[in-house]
């Protein structure tokens, strides 16, 4: 089973790097972004068949490891594979 | 306190510093590698030191904060034991929950390497009532030294006296100027400068001397 995550800072949290890469953006002459946060993503194989208990696993990663709760957001699909 | 104790992860580069530093100070100094499980029965000080512990992969200091030695260090300071945590030291602390908030990526986005000046905010604690002057001179030198947390946090640690340092001209975006933070019962210090720079009059001047000469009363 596949897990595919997504790790995004919390509204409201001072994003430096997207604001660089918006500007680099800008200086390609692509104009008509607004605005870029960037974020991470994860892909994690696991050696399981039962969804439910993916799931489980798959948020306990997010939540003691793969983000920092304080400043991001987690979300992820379980793909069965 | 008479023992001391520097801990080692892969990627450390601060802790021979930091091990120098104690072991002027200190009668005896271990050093401690971070998967070690025990802490010796006769540490009283626990110190966290900088550089880029598992390469800063991930979010700096989330990886050492999950080592093994990292729950012995909980316990110890859960017990009142005396921790130290700098730069990476300090990242390390937020990630393993011993200090609030966290430590983002300087607002201008450059590496700053410096001499800076504090403002003592908290003169009272064990590592801070040894200084008999408000403001001192330490070293920077960080990436990731932008302190955040959120409001209620923010609130939550002016009320308890838990701000330690402040920058006069911050440098790098931290809420309030926060250079280094207590956690509530004031045994646990995190900082993004290093004192342990500032020890030898030759090189980085003394004004990191008197917090590690107060742990020792």
């Amino acid at each position: 089973m596949k897990a595919r995550i997504h790790v995004t800072l919390k509204p409201g949290v001072l994003d430096p790097q997207g604001t660089a890469i918006k500007k680099s953006l800008d200086n390609l002459g692509i104009d008509s972004v607004s605005s870029v946060t960037q974020g991470k993503y994860f892909e994690i194989t696991l050696n399981e068949n039962d969804k439910q208990k993916a799931e489980q696993t798959v948020e306990e990663s997010c939540k003691s490891l793969l983000a920092n709760t304080v400043i991001e957001n987690y979300s992820f699909e379980i793909i069965e594979a | 306190m008479k023992t001391a104790a520097v801990i080692t992860f892969p990627g450390s580069n601060c802790d021979r510093d930091m091990f120098v530093a104690l072991d002027k100070i200190f009668n005896k100094t271990y050093r401690l590698w971070h998967k070690g499980t025990k802490i010796p029965d006769d540490v009283d000080f626990i110190a966290i030191p900088g550089g880029f512990s598992y390469g800063d992969y991930l979010r700096s200091g989330s990886m050492a904060a999950n080592s093994p030695i990292m729950s012995e260090v909980k316990k110890f300071a859960a017990n009142g034991g005396y921790v130290l945590g700098v730069c990476n030291g300090f990242q390390i602390l937020t990630e393993a929950g011993l200090l609030p908030g966290v430590l983002l990526r300087n607002k201008e986005l450059k590496f700053i390497s410096k001499q800076i000046t504090l403002e003592i905010a908290n003169n009272n604690s064990q590592f801070t009532k040894g200084y008999n002057k408000k403001h001192i001179e330490i070293p920077i030198a960080h990436h990731d030294g932008n302190y955040f947390c959120d409001d209620a946090t923010l609130e939550s640690l002016e009320e308890n006296n838990q701000i330690a340092f402040k920058y006069l001209a911050n440098p790098n975006g931290s809420c309030k100027d926060i250079a280094g933070i207590l956690n509530k019962k004031k045994n646990v210090l995190g900082m993004m400068p290093h004192p342990e720079r500032a020890i030898d009059e030759l090189v980085g001047g003394l004004d990191g001397l008197p917090l590690f000469q107060s742990l020792l009363k």
